[in-house]
């Protein structure tokens, strides 16, 4: 079986307002698939309809072969790894008794799971904190013992919302190793987070999400392509700084005119020779700024004017 | 039943850690009832059908202090762990059901049942209030009313949005229940139509049952009141998972 998940016009309403509005993907056997979008884009209602807090009653989903209706049942739910958004910690324990216990609703022995447990704590950078109650470790920390959590069963599929939220650059660092790891075992990964370069860095495909909707899917570098060209000038400067008829002009050089977010940005194929011709557009260089295109340009092309609509 | 027993062995981590002061903590308040009530009214009261007043009351103690242990666990701890810790959550996120999660919690509850109203046993024994070896049966009987308080809170638990609300059920019907079973005074003592209601108080049945067991004074008459708790239990035992669920998925 190579297909993990399926979804084909999954929807949900909460009372009037729809919260996802028919989106349809595959996730495929060891793989990572990103969710990008908003906040509120509905990526963590479709976490929850694929883990079990969530019922499924529009469209179709599919979990290992199975049809989920209306709920999540446990036996899949065995196979799961769970990072929820929100850190859910149980707050009368200690780390490792958190893992203990988490370990038992899997059936798995107090033995067993404090052995597991501590090598989890080890990578995860706690093991001077086995002891210490969850109250008294920081945010990260909190968020690293949820992530060792999610594996104690060592799951076939793991499912993280936004994993890597309030990490260090280091601790996020280590946490992608770690499922990078697990995806060189085999397992199945999905993945909402904020970060775009997170998403290029672990994701071998990612969907756009906006507003309920899928509005594109494909790996980060097809998107790339896709999408933008490959690269792109931004102009730090206001609006109402910059020359008249701007828009034409870049379009005379070659170049592609965005709006996102406010701030002017030039696509263009090519970026050296564009960049010698600002000062003839009359854009100074030291308000401009030449990258290689990347997936958050992508992101915002597509999602960016979300608000003015 | 894995994730239950697993849920199970959470809570016991848990109450394992506060036993001690749980327990002492518990065991004051039956103590100092006894002592004011039993000694201090009793020398006012006369006999109750052969039974000095300390004596009548010391068996009503076990069952009702069972019944406030049981009933704090399911209303305000379970309170927390479902709107505050998001313990229920998390364990949905593993592969517990809803089911499992109510399981956990009433098992959970009879466990607090039983745990003290042994630990009240043990303060009457103490007081030399036991009489009989039948006595030894009020852990396992304590199992019924502790499945009956457990559900009957946690249902409640489950209904309201707010932990204010959760005043109401201890005003409104742990109370009443404690000061219409039996405990204080004999029901015969009350009008007609109230004894017939208290048959609905599962306090009642369990007083009823722990008096005769601490005397001795055991009867077929028994089955009739645990046929009553283990009615009510059959007749609540999906309702909190009703309003659980309600809660937990959305
Ligand atoms: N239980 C609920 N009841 C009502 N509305 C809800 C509920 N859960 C989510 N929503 C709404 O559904 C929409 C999608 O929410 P969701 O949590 O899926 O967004 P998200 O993409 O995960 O956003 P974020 O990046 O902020 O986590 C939001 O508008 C949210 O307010
Ligand atoms: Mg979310």
């Amino acid at each position: 079986m190579s297909c993990v998940i399926k979804a084909e016009n999954l929807g949900k309403s909460y009372g009037k307002f729809r919260a996802l509005k028919g989106i349809s993907f595959t996730i495929n056997k060891g793989e990572c698939f990103g969710f990008l979008g908003h906040n509120g884009a509905g990526k963590s209602t479709t976490m929850r309809m694929i883990y079990g807090l969530s019922t499924v009653d529009e469209g179709y989903l599919e979990v290992m072969g199975e049809r989920i209706d209306p709920i999540t049942p446990p036996r899949i739910k065995q196979i799961f790894g769970i990072v929820p958004q929100e850190d859910n910690l149980d707050p009368d324990l200690s780390v490792i008794e958190n893992l203990e216990v988490y370990g038992g609703y899997f059936g798995i022995s107090s033995k067993d799971a404090r052995t597991y447990g501590k090598e989890l704590l080890e990578f995860m950078g706690l093991a001077d904190k086995v002891n210490v109650n969850v109250e008294m470790l920081s945010g990260g920390a909190k968020r690293r013992l949820v992530i060792a959590r999610a594996l104690i069963n060592k799951p076939q599929v793991i499912i993280l919302d936004e994993p890597t939220t309030g990490l260090d650059p280091q601790a996020r660092r280590l946490v992608w190793q770690k499922l990078r790891r697990l995806k060189e075992d085999g397992v199945t990964m999905l993945l909402t987070t904020h970060y775009m370069e997170e998403a290029a860095q672990i994701c071998d495909r990612i969907v756009i999400m906006n507003d309920g909707l899928i509005l594109a899917v494909g790996s980060p570098e097809e998107l790339v392509r896709q999408y933008v060209l490959p690269f792109v000038i931004e102009v730090r400067v206001s609006m109402e700084m910059l020359p008249s008829g701007i828009n034409e002009k870049i379009e005379a050089i070659g170049g592609k005119a965005e709006y996102i977010v406010d701030s002017l940005f030039i696509f263009t194929k090519d970026g050296k020779r564009l960049w010698d011709k600002l000062n003839e557009i009359g854009l100074d260089h030291h308000v401009c700024y030449l990258r290689p295109a990347n997936l958050e340009d992508v992101f915002l092309k597509l999602t960016g004017r979300r608000d003015e609509e | 039943m894995k994730t239950a027993l697993g849920i199970l062995k959470r809570h016991l981590i848990v109450f394992r850690r506060t036993l001690w002061s749980n327990t002492v903590f518990n065991a004051l308040e039956p103590f100092l009832y006894l002592s004011a009530m039993g000694y201090g009214l009793g020398a006012y009261v006369q006999d109750i059908g052969g039974m000095s007043y300390i004596q009548f009351l010391a068996p009503g103690m076990v069952a009702s202090a069972a019944m406030w242990a049981a009933t704090f666990e399911c209303t305000y701890s379970s309170f927390v762990r479902l709107h505050f810790q998001k313990t229920f959550h998390a364990m949905l996120a593993g592969p517990a059901t809803v089911t499992d999660v109510v399981a956990g919690e009433v098992l959970f509850g009879i466990v607090k049942n039983v745990v003290f109203g042994i630990v009240i046993l043990l303060v009457i024994a103490a007081m030399g209030q036991v009489q009989s070896v039948w006595s030894l049966l009020i852990p396992v009987f304590l199992i019924f009313p502790g499945a009956v308080f457990s559900l009957m809170a946690l249902s409640y638990t489950g209904i309201i949005g707010h932990i204010d609300y959760l005043n109401y059920y201890i005003t409104l019907v742990t109370t009443p229940m404690y000061l219409f079973a039996g405990v204080f005074f004999p029901i015969v003592s009350m009008p007609a139509w109230m004894q017939t209601l208290v048959w609905l108080n599962p306090l009642y049945h369990s007083v009823e049952v722990c008096r005769a067991l601490v005397v001795g004074n055991v009867s077929m008459i028994l089955w009739q009141h645990i046929a009553s708790l283990a009615l009510f239990a059959i007749v609540l035992g999906k309702v909190p998972g009703y309003f659980l669920k309600k809660r937990l998925i959305s």
